[in-house]
């Protein structure tokens, strides 16, 4: 269908224009921000070495260029940015890129595993508290929903560790793989997915608790109108008229939120990444932060900012085939 | 001629209150048979209780709808989906919101043949087309995949038809199809219907308030007054000489385009009163607004009783008035 493609178009030639002027942007705020935090690099370094003299310290700053006025140190960056170099960690002492690189694929895997998580528990029961609306599978389930909407995901995943790895023992409680073992196949899937259940439960468990509310109201709505009584009119299952006709106009209000939730969801990574040890982008960020590594910081938060627009690209997308009223404008 | 569908003592109620009490009915097979009454008078419920898709709350709480030797009172409810799109259909009042807005047309009806015809998807969408095309949709099939906004409101009737009329059922209720569609368009559309049921041979079920539709496309009347049948009769008796006083305050509150009269000119003649004032009491319905009534209509409500051939009326004055008539021919 024509329609479909234009709409695709449009929309990606929209992000493709977008993303420039935003990532700039967000760089030129951030580095400004930045200059307000206390202390640089070269007071960590010495502090941890204990044994740094201000010459050293001098010479430290001059070979990172922080001696620089803070806009020649600025146009470096945005110039070397327009290289796509993000240049060194002074920290690591490694080339950002190569840093970002290692932890980017982790952190895509757990905000993936989060996402779908929330979305497939948020929608079942969002759903089954719709049919059973006012009965008991409701109440219980509002009673959960509200659980995991007011209870902070850190807090979840802290009792998550201590039910599941210490008590009962059957998930580990930190790293992302098992260490030491050389797996393949469905082993080696399994056990990534072992180490991936209780993180992506943490960082879920509110958003599981929004979209069941969302969806509930959705469902709920959408029973009374015309075309559900049309739908039984044509001798449909209640069930096929509920899943085929309900269910789509109800998820359209659920997609609009994943799309404003998408920078929550990588927020909420850097704490849920550090109680289980997680390498992440979220964990490198608050490394970055500690130890005012702000090229590393800065590579971070691009990245990050990039993440966000291609995924809201991704969800414009998606809306835009459950809801063809919505032209790309 | 057996009736298709003959309906005796339906009542239907909300937990908190009856909405029909007692209604009996018949469509004969081909006919169009157009269910007359104001808002609130339990046609629309009526006719949603004849396919048990009744607002959550109401139900049939007696009373029988005999069609093709079932009840479907007590039919289950998987003999009542095997009915419902195959058998009798239904066209509902809003075009705007009674097609799914997230579905291709050509889909939503595409989704009652496989429902209940054994036939592949393609050629359930050679159907589908077909049918755009006997509906009146131009260039059917690339409309096939357009979503219900990229219609107007007549077409999206148009499509309502198609689906309505797509397995061939003997009975359509068309619950008030052309209110919210503008005068020609409302013409259009109900020529339309009524050449598909000449056509296909079904029976219409016809729900308005609308009397110049009665009088252009009906062949019988039941005039509907708070839950109970005022008058029942072919359409030119009706419009002749309409006997209960309620449906004689109707046409009176109606200017015909022929008249001379206009409301500019004359002042419409108007009923008195209004629905609610019925409420609670033991006798007509009527009664309270009745530039007629007399001490006996207060006591029970009139039953329906003949007072021509395929004319019946509910009306104590009417019905003793006619029997005066009969014993002064007679005698």
């Amino acid at each position: 269908m024509m329609g479909v493609l234009d709409r695709t178009g449009t929309i990606l030639r929209r992000t493709a224009i977008q993303v420039l002027p935003t990532m700039v942007g967000i760089i030129i705020l951030c580095f400004f921000l930045l200059q307000l935090v206390p202390g640089d690099v070269a007071d960590v370094l010495a502090g941890e070495s204990g044994s740094a003299t201000a010459e050293t310290m001098a010479a430290l700053r001059a070979r990172i260029g922080l001696d620089q006025p803070v806009l020649t140190q600025l146009v470096t960056y945005l110039t070397n940015l327009a290289q796509l170099d993000l240049g060194r960690s002074a920290r690591f002492n490694l080339p950002v890129t190569q840093l970002i690189a290692e932890r980017l694929p982790g952190t895509l895997l757990l905000m993936l595993s989060a996402l779908s998580m929330a979305l497939v528990f948020g929608v079942l029961f969002g759903w089954i508290m719709a049919v059973f609306a006012g009965r008991w599978p409701d109440r219980l389930l509002q009673v959960l929903v509200l659980v995991f909407y007011s209870t902070p995901g850190f807090w979840i995943g802290l009792m998550a560790i201590v039910l599941f790895s210490v008590k009962l023992g059957w998930l580990p409680s930190n790293g992302s793989m098992t260490v030491g073992v050389t797996l393949s196949g469905w082993d080696l899937i399994a056990d990534r997915a072992k180490y991936l259940l209780l993180p992506s439960l943490a960082m879920a468990s509110f958003f599981i608790a929004v979209y069941a509310r969302l969806t509930r109201a959705a469902m709920l709505e959408v029973q009374g109108q015309d075309f559900m009584r049309t739908a039984a009119a044509k001798g449909l299952h209640p069930a096929v008229i509920q899943f085929r006709h309900a269910l789509r106009n109800a998820l359209i209000p659920v997609t609009t939120m994943v799309g404003l939730h998408l920078g929550n969801l990588l927020g909420g990574a850097v704490v849920v990444e550090t109680v289980y040890g997680w390498p992440g982008m979220g964990r490198l960020a608050l490394e970055a932060v500690l130890g005012r590594d702000f090229n590393l910081l800065l590579g971070v938060l691009l990245l990050s900012s990039l993440l966000v627009i291609v995924t809201n690209a991704a969800i414009d997308l998606l809306h835009g085939w459950l809801d063809p009223r919505i032209e790309a404008h | 001629m057996a009736p298709l569908l003959e309906v005796q003592d339906l009542v239907i109620g909300f937990p908190q209150a009856e909405i029909v009490h007692g209604i009996d009915f018949h469509i004969d097979p081909g006919e169009t048979l157009a269910l007359v009454g104001e808002s609130g008078c339990g046609k629309s419920i009526t006719a949603l209780g004849l396919i048990r898709l009744l607002p959550q709350g109401a139900a049939i709480r007696r009373g029988r709808v005999l069609f093709e030797g079932m009840d479907l009172a007590t039919a289950s409810p998987r003999q009542m989906r095997d009915i419902r799109g195959k058998r009798i259909s239904l066209i509902l009042q809003e075009p705007m919101t009674a097609l799914n807005p997230v579905l291709t047309i050509g889909r939503q009806i595409a989704e009652v043949l496989r429902r209940h015809e054994p036939i592949s998807a393609a050629a359930a969408e050679r159907r589908v087309v077909e049918l755009l095309d006997l509906v009146g949709i131009v260039e059917p099939q690339r409309r096939y995949h357009d979503f219900p906004h990229n219609f107007s409101g007549g077409m999206r009737q148009r499509v309502m038809i198609a689906m309505a009329v797509a397995c061939n059922p003997r009975l359509v209720i068309a619950d008030e199809p052309t209110t919210a569609l503008d005068v020609t368009i409302q013409a259009q559309v109900l020529d339309l219907l009524d050449g598909l049921r000449r056509q296909l041979g079904m029976a219409v079920l016809l729900i308005t308030h609308d009397l110049g539709v009665v009088a252009q496309w009906a062949d019988r009347v039941t005039v509907m007054y708070a839950g109970r049948i005022a008058e029942q009769a072919p359409v030119g008796a009706f419009f002749a000489a309409p006997r209960h006083p309620y449906a004689r305050g109707l046409l009176g509150a109606s200017v015909g385009h022929e008249e001379e009269a206009h409301y500019t000119t004359r002042r419409l003649a108007e009923i008195p009163g209004s629905v609610a004032s019925a409420a609670g009491l033991p006798g007509c319905p009527f009664e309270t607004r009745c530039p007629e009534a007399i001490p006996a209509c207060g006591i029970r409500p009139p039953a329906l009783e003949p007072v021509a051939a395929g004319h019946r009326v509910a009306c104590v004055v009417e019905a003793a008035r006619t029997g005066a008539n009969h014993a002064a021919a007679h005698g």
